[in-house]
C-alpha cells in the first residue's frame, strides 16, 4: 500500500454504514448489554424451577406474559436461562478471542522477527493447528483431562489462533524490511522497541480485523462443545447447552431448542457480515477462512 | 514432470510426515501428562497383574523416549489397544465405521459442490446484479448458520412436523438425506463465496480478455478458459475445507445419530473411552494430513508456476 | 594535525550473489579499497552514479553494515560489533539521513514524538525536557512548532526532511552521513535544504559526509570532495578546486556536465558508454571502456589513487600529463568536451 493509500485508509471508518451493517451493530451491542446487565434484564434467576409450569409456550403461540418465551422441561424460564446463558458464552467467545489473538500474534512476531528455529518451530505448530482442527484438539484434551473451566477456556481460544501467528508473522517480516523501521533501528532502538512500539501498531488494524473474523468459529467451538455436552455443565448454563437438552423435546415444545438456536445464529450472522465489512474497509490482505 | 516439481513433492511429503508426527506427539503427550496410561488405557476391572504386564509391554519402566518410540511404533501399525466399551481391537471399530463417515462425507462435498459452486458462478458472471446479492445473501447465511442449529431445524420441519424423513439412525438411503443437506448447507455457503472470488479473478485476465475480444461467446469462454483456470485455486481450498467438514460431521453425526467416526468420538470421549479416543483422533489426523498432501500435490502438477517456496510456505 | 574524526582504510564490501542451485555464485564488490579521514565540523562529499558504491561507503561507515575488509576508525576507536549495546549507543554520535523522508518515518506517530525517539531510546533527560528540545529542533531547521502535532503525511517533502533532519540531530551527533538527502526534492526546495544543512554545521560544528550524484549540490555543502566509480574513489580534492580544475577523465565529464547558469542544456558533454555495472567489471582501470583518453596500459593495469600535491589525489595512470600528450583521435574527442 502507498502512502497515500494509506493516509486515506485513516479517513472515518464509520461514514457511510450500510444499513444492514447497523443492523447487525446494533444487535452485537444489543446482546452484550443484556449480557453485562443480566441481572436486570432477567425476569427469573436461569436454575430457577416451577414443576408446575412445564412446558409452557412462548407468548406468541399463545403462551402467557409471565414467560414471554416459554418454559422448559423444568418449567425454568426461558428469555432468563437465554440471557444468562448469552452472558456465559459471550464471556468465553471473548476470552478465547483475546487468548487466543494474543498467543497467536506473539507467536507470529517471535517467529517473524527471530526467525531460525523459533520460526520452524511456531510453523510446525500451526502445521499441526491446520491439521487437526479445533474441535478435535478439544475432545483429546477433554478425553483425557475431564471438564474444568480454565482447560475449557483455553480450548476454545485455540481456534484461529494460527491465523493471527500468519498474519503477525508474514506482516512483520514484510514491513521489517521497510525504511522507516531501518531508520528506528540506525537511531540505536533495542528490539523490543521496534516491535512493539513501531512494528505491532502499523499491523494492529489487520490482527483487529481477524479477530472479527475469527470470533464467529469461537462462539461455535464453544457452543458445539457444550451442545455434545462436553463444554459448559449444569447448573452452568450456555446457549449449545440449552439446545442440547432442549434436543429431546423437539416434538413437543421445540422453542426451548430453537430458540436459544435462534440467538446463537443471528450473533454468528452479525459477526461474519460485520467482519467482512470490517475487512473490506480497512484491510483486503486479511486471511479468509 | 519436471525436476523442480518433483523436488516440491518430496518437501511437501516430507513435511506432512512431520506433521503426522508431530499430532502423533501430541497425542502421546497428553496420554503421558493425564495420568499412568496403563490407568488410563486399560478397563478399571484389570487385574494388577495384567496391568503389570501391560506396564513392560508398553515399556513404561523403560525411560521417555523408549515409550515415545513405542508408542509412535505402534501407532504406525495400527495398534491403538482394545475400546473399554465392547473390548474390540480399536483399529477394528474404526474400520467398521469409518465408510459410513466417508459415504455421508462425500455425499455432502457432492451437494455442497453443485449448490455452491452455481451460486457462486452465477454471482460472478452476474456480478452486482441483484442476483449476485442474492446468491451472496444465500451463502452468507449459509455459512454462518451453526450447523447443529441447522440440524435441528431440519429435523424439526422434515421429520416432525411433515414426517417426510427420517431423523436417526441409517437404515437406509432416505436416512442420508438429512444429514447430509444439513452438513452440505455451510459448505456450500462457504464454496460459493470462494467460487465467486476465483471466478472473477480468473475472468479478470487477461487471456479471457482476449478470448472475449476475438467474438467466443460467453459461455464458452466460461466454459473452457475460465473454469479449468479456476479449477486449481479452488482443488486448494477443498483441502483445506477437509478439516472443516469432518469437524462438520462430528456434530451432524450425533444429532441424526448417524454411526460414523464422529458420533464414535462423541461417545467415546464422553464414556472416556481413551483408546477409542486415540485411534480415532489419529485416524481423522490421517485422513486430513493425507487429503492436504493429496490435493497439494495434484496442485503442483497442475499448475506449471508452483515453486518449492509456495508449497513450503502453504497450508497443512 | 589535530585527530580525525572518522579515518577509514583500505574499506571493501562485497556481497554474494546465489544463482540458484545449479548456477556459481558470483561476488560483486560494491566498494573496493576506498581510503579517507574527516576532520571535526569538515563536510566530505562523496559524488558518483549509480553502481559506484558511495551509499554503500556511507552504510559501511556508520556500521549498518559490516565492511568484508579494511578499517573504519571513528574519534580514533574501531567499530562495536552491529547490533551489540555499544554500537546503539554509538548512535548518538553518528546518524543518517536519507533520500526518502516519508519512507523513513513511522505513518501512525506524530513528527515531535519521532524527533524526540532519539533521546527516549537513549533515555537522556526527563520527559519534559525532551519534549522541549523536541520543540527547539524543530525551530532550528526552520519548522514552526505546531508542526509537531502533524503525521507525516500532512507535510511536504521538503518539511519532511527538515523533520528526519531534527531527529538526527538531537543527539549532538558529531558526524551525519546525508545519502542523496535532497534527490527527491523539488530543485527549489533543494537549495533551502542545503542552505539549511550548511547553517547548521557552521552553528553545530558536525562532520558531515554527504553523498550525492549531483555535483553541483555537492559542491555547496562540501569542504572536499571525493568522486567514486565503481566502487573506487578515482579523485579526491578541495571543493572549489576539484570543480575548477579537475585531472580524471570521469570528474573532468561529471564537471562539464553539471548546468551551470548561462550554459545551454544541449550543448553539455554526455558521458558516452554504459553505465557502470560492479558485477561485470572492466579490467584495469575501471573507467577505460568509456574513457576519450584511454591507452593500452588503462585496459591492464588498475590506477592507484596518487597524491598530486595541493590535498588533491587522482587514480589516474594520465593523471597530471598536458593534453598535448594525449593520443590521436581522443584530442578531438577531447576538444568537444572542453569546447562547450
Amino acid at each position: 500500500m502507498s502512502s497515500v493509500e494509506r493516509s486515506e485508509a485513516r479517513a472515518p471508518l464509520f461514514a457511510d454504514l450500510p444499513p444492514v451493517i447497523m443492523l447487525c451493530l446494533f444487535w452485537l451491542a444489543t446482546i452484550v448489554v443484556v449480557a453485562v446487565f443480566a441481572d436486570l434484564f432477567a425476569p427469573a434467576h436461569y436454575t430457577t424451577q416451577d414443576l408446575l409450569a412445564r412446558f409452557r409456550p412462548p407468548v406468541f403461540l399463545g403462551g402467557d406474559w409471565d414467560h414471554v418465551l416459554g418454559t422448559d422441561h423444568l418449567g425454568r424460564d426461558i428469555l432468563s436461562r437465554i440471557i444468562y446463558a448469552l452472558r456465559t458464552s459471550i464471556l468465553i467467545a471473548v476470552l478465547g478471542t483475546l487468548i487466543g489473538a494474543i498467543g497467536g500474534t506473539l507467536a507470529g512476531l517471535a517467529a517473524g522477527r527471530l526467525r531460525g528455529p523459533v520460526d520452524l518451530s511456531v510453523m510446525m505448530l500451526t502445521d499441526v493447528q491446520t491439521a487437526l482442527p479445533s474441535l478435535f484438539i478439544a475432545l483429546t484434551f477433554l478425553a483425557f483431562f475431564g471438564n474444568n473451566i480454565f482447560l475449557f477456556i483455553i480450548l476454545v481460544s485455540l481456534e484461529g489462533w494460527e491465523r493471527y501467528a500468519r498474519l503477525a508473522r508474514g506482516q512483520v517480516i514484510s514491513e521489517q524490511s521497510a525504511d522507516y523501521i531501518k531508520a528506528v533501528e540506525a537511531l540505536g532502538a533495542g528490539p523490543g522497541r521496534v516491535v512493539f512500539r513501531h512494528l505491532l501498531p502499523n499491523i494492529a488494524a489487520s490482527l483487529v480485523v481477524q479477530a472479527t473474523l475469527n470470533f464467529p468459529g469461537t462462539i461455535l467451538l464453544e457452543t458445539s462443545l457444550s451442545f455434545l455436552g462436553l463444554g459448559i455443565q449444569p447448573p452452568g448454563t450456555s446457549l449449545g447447552l440449552m439446545l442440547g437438552e432442549g434436543r429431546g423435546y423437539l416434538l413437543n415444545a421445540w422453542w426451548i431448542a430453537v430458540l436459544p438456536g435462534i440467538v446463537i445464529f443471528l450473533t454468528t450472522l452479525a459477526m461474519s457480515l460485520f467482519g467482512d465489512w470490517l475487512r473490506d474497509r480497512l484491510d483486503p490482505t486479511v486471511e479468509r477462512d | 514432470m519436471t525436476m523442480a516439481t518433483l523436488k516440491a513433492i518430496g518437501f511437501r511429503a516430507l513435511r506432512s510426515v512431520v506433521t503426522l508426527l508431530l499430532c502423533v506427539t501430541l497425542v502421546f503427550v497428553v496420554l503421558r501428562t493425564a495420568g499412568d496410561p496403563v490407568d488410563q488405557l486399560l478397563p478399571a476391572e484389570t487385574p494388577p497383574s495384567v496391568l503389570e504386564e501391560y506396564r513392560i509391554a508398553w515399556g513404561l519402566d523403560r525411560p521417555l523416549y523408549v515409550q515415545y518410540w513405542s508408542f509412535v511404533s505402534r501407532a504406525m501399525t495400527g495398534d491403538f489397544g482394545k475400546s473399554f466399551a465392547s473390548n474390540l481391537p480399536v483399529l477394528d471399530v474404526v474400520l467398521e465405521t469409518m465408510p459410513r463417515t466417508l459415504l455421508l462425507g462425500f455425499s455432502a462435498l457432492l451437494l455442497a459442490s453443485l449448490i455452491g459452486l452455481s451460486l457462486g458462478i452465477l454471482g460472478a458472471v452476474r456480478r452486482g446484479t441483484g442476483i449476485d446479492r442474492v446468491a451472496m445473501g444465500v451463502a452468507v447465511l449459509g455459512y454462518s448458520m451453526p450447523i447443529f442449529f441447522l440440524g435441528i431445524v431440519l429435523i424439526l420441519l422434515f421429520a416432525l412436523q411433515l414426517r417426510l424423513l427420517p431423523s436417526s439412525g441409517a437404515s437406509s438411503l432416505l436416512h442420508l438425506i438429512l444429514p447430509t443437506v444439513t452438513l452440505a448447507l455451510p459448505l456450500a455457503g462457504r464454496i460459493a463465496r470462494f467460487a465467486r472470488t476465483a471466478t472473477l479473478e480468473v475472468m479478470g485476465r487477461q487471456f479471457i480478455r482476449t478470448a472475449h475480444a476475438k467474438g467466443a461467446g460467453r459461455l464458452r469462454v466460461l466454459l473452457q478458459h475460465a473454469l479449468p483456470n479456476a479449477m486449481v485455486p479452488l482443488l486448494m481450498f477443498y483441502g483445506i475445507e477437509i478439516g472443516l467438514i469432518l469437524s462438520g460431521a462430528v456434530v451432524v453425526e450425533t444429532i441424526f445419530a448417524w454411526p460414523g467416526l464422529g458420533r464414535l468420538l462423541v461417545s467415546s470421549v464422553s464414556m472416556r473411552d481413551l483408546p477409542l479416543v486415540q485411534g480415532v483422533i489419529l485416524t481423522i489426523t490421517l485422513v486430513i494430513v493425507l487429503s492436504n498432501l493429496f490435493v497439494d500435490i495434484l496442485h503442483a502438477l497442475l499448475d506449471p508456476k508452483v515453486s518449492l517456496a509456495r508449497t513450503l510456505g502453504g497450508a497443512g | 594535525m589535530s585527530e580525525p574524526l572518522l579515518k577509514v582504510t583500505g574499506l571493501a564490501r562485497s556481497y554474494e550473489m546465489h544463482r540458484g542451485l545449479f548456477g556459481h555464485g558470483s561476488t560483486v564488490r560494491a566498494v573496493d579499497d576506498v581510503s579517507f579521514s574527516v576532520a571535526p565540523g569538515e563536510t566530505l562529499g562523496i559524488v558518483g552514479e549509480s553502481g559506484s558504491g558511495k551509499s554503500t561507503t556511507g552504510r559501511v561507515v556508520l556500521g549498518l553494515e559490516p565492511p568484508s575488509a579494511g578499517e573504519v576508525l571513528f574519534e580514533g576507536k574501531p567499530l562495536p560489533p552491529m547490533g551489540s549495546l555499544e554500537w546503539r549507543r554509538l548512535r548518538t554520535r553518528m546518524q543518517m539521513i536519507f533520500q526518502d523522508p516519508l519512507g523513513a518515518l513511522d505513518r501512525r506517530l506524530p513528527v515531535a514524538t519521532q524527533v524526540r525517539e532519539p533521546l527516549d531510546i537513549h533515555n537522556i533527560g526527563t520527559r519534559i525536557e525532551r519534549d522541549e528540545r523536541a520543540g527547539e529542533l524543530l525551530s532550528s531547521v526552520g519548522l514552526s512548532r505546531s508542526i509537531g502535532a502533524r503525521y507525516p503525511h500532512e507535510l511536504s517533502g521538503g518539511q519532511r526532511q527538515r523533520v528526519v533532519l531534527a531527529r538526527a540531530l538531537i543527539t549532538r551527533p558529531a558526524l551525519l552521513v546525508c545519502d542523496e538527502p535532497v534527490s527527491a526534492l523539488d530543485v527549489s526546495i533543494q537549495a533551502q535544504v542545503v542552505n539549511l544543512l550548511c547553517d547548521l554545521q557552521a552553528d553545530l560544528g558536525i562532520a558531515m559526509l554527504f553523498i550525492s550524484h549531483d555535483l553541483r549540490v555537492v559542491r555547496q555543502v562540501s569542504h572536499r570532495i571525493a568522486v567514486m566509480y565503481l566502487g573506487r574513489i578515482v579523485e579526491e580534492g578541495e571543493a572549489d578546486d576539484l570543480f575548477a580544475d579537475p585531472v580524471h577523465p570521469y570528474t573532468r565529464a561529471l564537471v562539464a556536465a553539471a548546468p551551470v547558469p548561462g550554459r545551454k542544456p544541449s550543448e553539455r558533454a554526455m558521458l558516452q558508454g554504459e553505465p557502470p555495472n560492479p558485477a561485470n567489471r572492466p579490467s584495469g582501470c575501471a573507467f577505460h571502456p568509456r574513457c576519450a583518453m584511454a591507452v593500452d596500459r588503462c585496459r591492464s593495469d588498475v590506477p592507484a589513487l596518487a597524491s598530486l600535491g595541493n590535498g588533491r589525489r587522482a587514480a589516474c595512470h594520465l593523471a597530471g600529463q598536458p593534453i598535448a600528450a594525449v593520443p590521436p583521435g581522443a584530442a578531438a574527442a577531447q576538444q568537444e568536451i572542453f569546447a562547450k
